[in-house]
């Protein structure tokens, strides 16, 4: 017989053993969801992200995947992804060699969104940073090759900006230039217009999110020249200044006009 | 079933296929009344909706959303406040009509009740994915969620992504009676929720005349919901089904034979009282 009180003690351990089995079930699955997360914020480099797109893991808290900047786009641009598009399910992107971004002026993607998953501080798309060209195939690109292709050069909408062409001597001819499409990281937008009309199969020069493109020094580096340009002289005061190392007669050695002994060996070396 | 209405249920229809003739109004004619998914969307150029379930899992997110967003899911909350929570569920969603086609065909085919799942499962679902979104930083059930999904789907093209209303509609033929919907769907238990405080009611106004046919028990998505409100009285539950848990599909009021159910609003305890005789009712 069970009398009224350990009933009572029965079902709370029930309920007890009940919740705990829920918030457990809901945990895991939470993890389960927190991995798949995870998993989705491996984006491809092809697959690039709105003007002004907050960073990765910002943008997948803040996109509702609504697609309105995609309905705003005038140049269908932009599209919501699928399975295998290698952005998160339902967010927006867009692939350069398939229709680049045009740079609208009024930034309609931009002011279409919602959320402000793509931040409407950004009301100058020069500011965007879709992501950054670089001349990826410089085995392929026809100027690399000593031609005058250009393409790239002359469809950027920052011409002369962003890409520059930089000359420089053909080792091959001996005689003749090479014009290299040289992008300027702090001013490409990553609109993709050159990927878009490079003229090779595979184009040359690709837009890549800019953490792919871009190196970076340590935060502790600091430019000799940088510095010495701010303090208008060089911080460092007595710095022994090593003999300049150079070609010379034979005699010479790497340590400029050091000397050397009848061994062959150098002499002791007075700064 | 006895000479059954359909009113109700032709109007749910109706509204169903009004709201993806608005979304895809715009991609297939050019008719651009609604922009947006039922994510967010902008309808006219002026009323900004949002899903009060996203934004808040971007808020525990920890994004501060932009302001329209923020606005658009006050209107939505404010709408279903006033029509009821789940009306989304019954009126709107684009996976109703999937979950209920596999109900109808489940009952053609005389198919026992399968899986039981407890209909609580659903509030753990969306602590689950709450939780995920707050831990992970991100719109955790967007990863997965088959309402989203489908409506996406629809308005912008979905390919392989059909499949997902595909194994809702597997799901809830094969395994589970109203799985989905009813035990499952985190997104139904949120507006649930909104639910539980909305204006607009069923009301078992003539539950006196009630005859125990149980039609009403074999329509009804959420047949607990009834229970109260029908047969409550004597333990002193008004004739109001309070339970955010009722989809206001109105199927109840289609198909009772005693005309016992009527749309009411929440705080209206009025009651129809039965005449001397049975089926004859004084006002
Ligand atoms: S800036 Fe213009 S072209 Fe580029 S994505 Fe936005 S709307 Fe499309
Ligand atoms: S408009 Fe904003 S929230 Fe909607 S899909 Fe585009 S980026 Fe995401
Ligand atoms: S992506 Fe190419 S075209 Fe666009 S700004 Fe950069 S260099 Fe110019
Ligand atoms: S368009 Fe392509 S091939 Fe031509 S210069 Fe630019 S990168 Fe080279
Ligand atoms: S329970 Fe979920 S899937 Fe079912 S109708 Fe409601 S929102 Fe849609």
């Amino acid at each position: 017989m069970t009398g009224p009180g350990e009933k009572k003690t029965v079902d709370r351990r029930e309920l007890l053993a009940g919740g705990v089995r829920a918030v457990c079930g809901a945990g895991f699955f939470a993890l389960g969801l927190g991995m798949l997360g995870r998993q989705a914020e491996t984006r491809a480099a092809q697959s690039l992200r709105p003007p002004g797109a907050l960073a990765e893991a910002d943008f997948l808290a803040a996109c509702s995947r609504c697609g309105l900047c995609v309905r705003d786009c005038p140049w269908d641009t932009l599209r919501l992804a699928g399975i295998g598009d290698g952005a998160a399910l339902g967010t927006p992107f867009f692939d350069a060699r398939a229709v680049p971004c045009e740079m609208c002026q009024d930034i309609p993607c931009v002011v279409a969104c919602p959320t402000g998953a793509l931040d409407h501080r950004l009301t100058d798309i020069k500011q965007a940073k879709m992501g950054v060209a670089v001349l990826v195939g410089q085995e392929t690109c026809l100027n690399f090759l000593g031609l005058r292709c250009d393409v790239c050069y002359r469809v950027c909408p920052l011409i002369d900006e962003a890409i520059t062409l930089e000359r420089s001597h053909n080792e091959r001819t001996g005689k003749h230039a090479r014009f290299i499409p040289t992008v300027h990281s702090d001013k490409c937008t990553g609109c993709g217009k050159c990927e878009k009309a490079c003229v090779l199969e595979e184009a040359a020069i690709k837009v890549l999110p800019a953490e792919l493109a871009l190196g970076r020094l340590g935060g502790h580096y600091r430019l000799g020249w940088e510095e010495k340009r701010k303090h208008g002289e060089s911080l460092l005061k007595d710095i022994i200044d090593l003999p300049d190392r150079g070609y010379g007669d034979g005699t010479a050695t790497p340590y400029g006009g050091a000397e050397r002994g009848a061994n062959g060996a150098f002499k002791e070396f007075k700064p | 079933m006895r000479a059954a209405g359909w009113k109700w249920l032709i109007a749910r229809r109706l509204s169903q296929a009004l709201f993806v003739a608005l979304f895809l109004a715009g991609p297939l004619a050019g008719l651009w009344v609604v922009e947006g998914t039922l994510a967010s969307s902008l309808t006219l150029g002026v009323l900004p909706l949002t899903d009060p379930l996203i934004l808040l899992q971007s808020l525990l997110a920890r994004h501060w959303p932009e302001a329209t967003a923020l606005l658009g899911a006050a209107i939505v909350v404010a709408g279903y406040l006033l029509v009821g929570g789940r009306a989304y569920c019954s009126w709107v969603c684009p996976l109703n009509p999937v979950t209920d086609a596999a109900h109808w065909l489940r009952v053609k085919l005389g198919l026992r009740e399968g899986v039981t799942i407890s209909p609580r499962l659903r509030l753990w679902v969306l602590a689950g994915a709450l939780a995920a979104s707050a831990l992970f930083g991100t719109l955790a059930w967007e990863l997965v969620n088959p309402v989203t999904i489908t409506h996406r789907a629809l308005v912008f093209g979905g390919g392989v992504m059909w499949l997902v209303a595909v194994g809702v509609f597997v799901f809830d033929l094969a395994i589970a009676r109203r799985g989905w919907c009813g035990h499952l769907c985190p997104v139904g238990a949120a507006y649930g929720l909104i639910g539980k405080g909305s204006l607009l009611r069923v009301s078992a106004v003539r539950r006196e005349a009630c005859d125990d046919c149980m039609d009403c028990y074999a329509v009804c998505p959420e047949p607990r919901v009834l229970t109260p409100a029908l047969r409550g009285k004597a333990k002193g539950f008004g004739p109001v089904i309070l339970s955010g848990d009722c989809t206001n599909c109105g199927r109840c009021i289609d198909v009772c034979p005693q005309d016992v159910f009527g749309f009411a609003s929440r705080f209206d305890k009025r009651e129809q009282t039965i005449g001397p005789q049975q089926g004859e009712y004084v006002p």
